[in-house]
């Protein structure tokens, strides 16, 4: 019962506010570590709804002419696993690591704008639960997540009178796609201000730029990244509603409108978007490699200025999703050029994380072997995206199911196994309590064995000649075995997750209490109790060098004294 | 703590092999794939030189960095024995030299992609060029003999060793050209003038489908490219330059014949040359044939398959008998596509343009006897 003092010695009982009950606290917060948390369980949540949608397509896969969904059920469904993963699940799980663990990184006692940041999280939140909701109207968003104009436009050029019955998309479901986009753009740009005013404006005493933590470094990048890239899928959204309910015409080419504007739109924020997805695991790698090799990122400068230059490229490598279009030879030899040029950078990041490894001594715990995992996965995964660079080669299998393969190995083999290993290695920090070690290995090794056989299997199918987005296909193609090897891969991820759901709840219920620095880390978010009380600090530490708590706990040896940075 | 571990390593180790070996052999099952790995024509040749060559880089590569990767694993684990290691925190010669080799292999392969592609389209043949306008529709493809003048639908057929000039043409929303055993995707772009230019050196029939999402029945949009010799394929040319006849024999399909025009329905959305076009182009009365929905059916008895390959169509196991009431009935509707289709268009292929009325199995006799007759 919460009290009032009224004058000196006289207390009387009052109602409590709603920011000191339990559900209000969560509310009413401005705390970054809260809203962090939220984030997180948020985006798990989305996590596992994606995940439903995956493991439906697969099933509708898993045998020729399959009848589990209907083609329009199944045009949802694969439209929305790809919204739900890329803007409710990675972005936010991202957001919400950074939210949490950036601001203890850099000594900081909050973010820069506390309720700006809460204000994100509940604009994605209800942005998410918006997009979600389409599903109960049957009219969830249908047209792949890019969305390609005039698919999207609401009627034809006039010419529907004769025919041409589904042209277009009559019903709401785009205007989910583009209002639920708009919202969840709202969110990333409030979210990206208040990472770059933190990490610029808020280092405690001592860190400079160069000796930020790489995690900040890219969290940093990427809030750029987002605050250029955003405007552009903003603009491209705003327009398709104009076209769909205000009768312009700017991606009808019968008005003297063009269908290629939306793709040059939404690409000049796809691209970056990709790259937003994956900067901020690649900083999760960058911190736990160090910890588990028991020595210091090889190569700081070079992993921190090769992000720099990955954002940069990312703006001029959009056009390598459109070589099938007809651009002149001339802009698809530059587009191929630029595209050869951004895996430099990425192929330096991962010589430092094999040459951070190599040397060191290596404890295989869970956020090691996701870390690790991460490395050997998304090797595959830049080396059949240099592929897709080959320009000829692309007008083959893009469009087919080795795109699919692609960016999984991307986005699963990269971001979802950076995610977990941050997971795994901020969830003492988090919640006072260590993650069950050996339910983190049996999920990690049904992961690598799940994203091996589900996605290996469709570099096969690409070259075999199967398009993506097909809700079917005929028995005689070659492709039943591969597909079906697919969805059993599918399923064993399912199974890995649900071992990490399991895992999840009973640690929360009795699990090892972890102590302030269970990893012993280098970073300032663990020189301070787990989880950290409001304040973060006690005192705000000073920083001498990249590794300022290692510092503190080995005086004799200081990176301070031998180095000079 | 070790001992799992190290079973883990070798279970990773093989892992890899294993999956390669087993993809190779699974590559070799698709004998009837449209696989792009078995080129017909010099375009797709040369894209699939390039694949060959991109797969030995990234195969280098990938073992170099993986073996890498897992020997500093299995190497540097940590022992009972394992000493603090030092404390290295990089070296500048080292990363000059690891950015700039890959830089070297990249290049080398930017070179082959640039070269590559600038001479995709300049290939020998014979004869002048076939120029064949490709229109998308949703969700069947369609194609218009610029020179020869005629029209048909999903099959196109082309001379072996002639190059092909394919202008592509949408008027709804945005679809891919794409042969995988002769050429790579051209989108069919509404407002723009893709082209799309091949040559076929194998004869041989090559399945294709569209590749950009196009909406329901994005699936369901196939096609065949039929490579016939000179001669076949000038024979082919003739017979569908051909105005279909006026009076079909039988009494099953002249009622057919009726009903196309009639009751039925179907001339509303349908062409045939001679019934109610003029000719490809024109509509008896002068005005544009293209105002038509469905595909020219003039000579669809020649064809393959039906609505965008969703059905193949054989007449052989459509045969049109007499019932016991004297009306034609269909022996095997079961294994007939056509009598599917014409029974139920919206349970084949759910929301294409054919919304017909319910036609009786006489009716839909009456039909097949007709559409067999236009050869």
């Amino acid at each position: 019962m919460a009290t009032r003092t009224i004058t000196e010695g006289v207390t009387i009982a009052r109602r409590r506010r709603l920011s000191e009950t339990y559900i209000g606290e969560w509310i009413m917060t401005t705390d970054h570590k809260k809203i962090g948390v939220m984030y997180i369980v948020t985006a798990f949540f989305f996590f596992l709804v994606g995940g439903v949608d995956a493991l439906l397509i697969r099933t509708q896969l898993a045998v020729p002419n399959g009848k589990v969904l209907t083609p329009e059920v199944y045009n949802q469904i694969f439209t929305m696993h790809a919204v739900t993963m890329i803007f409710l699940f990675i972005m936010p799980m991202l957001t919400g690591l950074g939210n949490y663990v950036v601001p203890l990184m850099i000594g900081a006692r909050d973010m820069a704008f506390p309720r700006l940041n809460a204000f994100g999280y509940w604009i994605i939140l209800f942005g998410g639960l918006f997009l979600t909701s389409s599903f109960l109207f049957g009219a969830a968003p249908n047209a792949g997540w890019f969305a390609y104009a005039p698919l999207t436009e609401l009627s034809g050029p006039g010419t529907t009178s004769c025919g041409n019955a589904v042209m277009c998309t009559p019903g709401p479901n785009m205007d989910f796609w583009a209002l639920g986009i708009l919202m969840l753009g709202i969110s990333s740009i409030s979210a990206s201000i208040n990472f770059v005013v933190t990490i610029l404006k808020l280092r405690a005493p001592g860190m400079s730029i160069n000796r930020m933590p790489l995690f900040t470094w890219m969290t940093l990048i990427t809030a750029f990244l987002l605050l250029f890239a955003i405007p552009s899928v903003t603009m491209a959204s705003i327009l398709i509603l104009l076209d769909r309910h205000l009768g312009t015409h700017f991606y009808q080419a019968g008005f003297g409108g063009d269908p290629l504007l939306w793709q040059h739109l939404f690409w000049s924020f796809g691209h970056p978007e990709v790259y937003i997805l994956i900067l901020p695991a690649f900083g999760i790698i960058s911190e736990v490699l160090p910890v588990f090799a028991r020595k210091p990122i090889f190569g700081y400068t070079f992993i921190a200025w090769s992000g720099v230059a990955i954002g940069f490229l990312s703006f001029t490598v959009w056009a390598h999703h459109m070589f099938a279009v007809g651009l002149p030879l001339v802009a698809q030899a530059f587009f191929a050029t630029s595209t050869t040029l951004i895996a430099i950078p990425t192929a330096v990041k991962i010589f430092n994380w094999v040459g951070t490894v190599y040397g060191g001594k290596l404890s295989f715990k869970a956020p090691m072997l996701f870390a690790l995992g991460f490395i050997a996965m998304f090797l595959i995964g830049g080396l059949n995206g240099a592929a897709l660079a080959i320009v000829p080669f692309d007008y083959q299998v893009t469009d087919t199911y080795f795109v699919v393969s692609h960016l999984h190995y991307v986005l699963f083999g990269g971001s979802v196994f950076g995610i977990f290993a941050g997971i795994f290695y901020w969830f003492p920090k988090i919640t006072g309590k260590l993650l069950n070690e050996r339910l983190g290995q049996v999920q990690f090794w049904l992961m690598l064995i799940g994203v091996n056989v589900t996605f290996f299997p469709m570099h096969i199918m690409g070259l075999l000649g199967m398009p993506r987005r097909i809700y079917t296909y005929p028995g005689n193609l070659g492709w039943n075995e591969l597909n079906l090897i697919a969805t059993i891969g599918a399923f064993t991820l399912g199974i890995a997750f649900l071992v990490f759901l399991w895992n999840f709840v009973i640690t929360l219920r009795s699990g090892k209490e972890a102590g302030t620095d269970p990893w012993n880390a280098f970073t300032l978010e663990w020189d301070t109790e787990s989880p950290p009380k409001p304040y973060n600090f006690l005192e705000v530490p000073t920083v001498r060098s990249r590794r300022p708590f290692y510092d503190k706990k080995n005086p004799e040896t200081a990176d301070w004294k031998s180095v000079t940075h | 703590m070790r001992m799992p571990l190290f079973r883990g390593m070798k279970r990773w180790g093989v892992l890899l092999p294993v999956l390669l070996l087993s993809s190779l052999l699974l590559a070799a099952c698709g004998e009837n794939s449209p696989s792009i790995l078995n080129p017909a024509g010099p375009v797709a040749l040369k894209e699939s030189n390039l694949f060959w060559f991109i797969l030995v880089v990234a195969t280098i590569v990938f073992v170099v960095v993986e073996g890498l990767l897992l020997y500093s694993i299995v190497r540097f684990r940590e022992r009972p024995n394992s000493t603090q290691p030092t404390q290295i925190h990089g070296n500048t010669t080292v990363e000059i030299i690891w950015t700039i080799v890959p830089s070297i292999f990249l290049f080398v392969v930017l070179v082959g992609t640039i070269y590559t592609m600038f001479g995709l389209t300049s290939f020998s043949s014979t004869g002048r060029p076939l120029q064949v306008r490709v229109v998308g529709h949703q969700w069947w493809w369609e194609f218009d003999y610029l020179n020869e003048n005629f029209v048909t639908a999903d099959e196109m057929h082309i001379p072996v060793g002639t190059r092909v000039e394919a202008q592509l043409q949408s008027n709804n929303v945005i679809h891919s050209f794409w042969v995988p055993e002769l050429f790579g995707k051209t989108d069919v772009i509404p407002g723009h003038n893709n082209m799309s230019v091949f040559q076929a050196d194998r004869i041989g029939e090559y399945r294709a489908q569209c590749t950009e999402f196009c909406g329901l029945q994005h699936a369901h949009m196939n096609f065949y490219v039929v490579v016939q010799s000179q001669d076949d394929y000038n024979a082919w040319v003739t017979s569908q330059q051909q105005a279909a006849a006026s009076n079909p024999a039988g009494q099953a399909a002249l009622a057919g014949r009726t009903l196309f025009v009639g009751s039925g329905g179907c001339q509303g959305c349908h062409g045939i040359v001679g019934v109610n076009l003029q000719d490809y182009h024109h509509l008896k009365g002068g005005s544009d044939a293209s105002i038509l929905v469905g595909p020219n059916l003039t000579h669809f008895g020649s064809r393959r398959q039906i609505a965008g390959g969703v059905l193949p169509w054989d007449p052989a196991s459509c045969v049109v008998v007499t019932g016991s009431d004297g009306q034609p009935k269909i022996e095997n509707p079961g294994s007939c596509g056509l009598y599917q289709w014409l029974k139920d268009p919206q349970a084949v292929k759910p929301g294409n343009d054919m919304n017909i009325r319910p036609l009786s199995d006489t009716e839909i006799a009456q039909l097949i006897a007709y559409l067999e007759s236009l050869t």
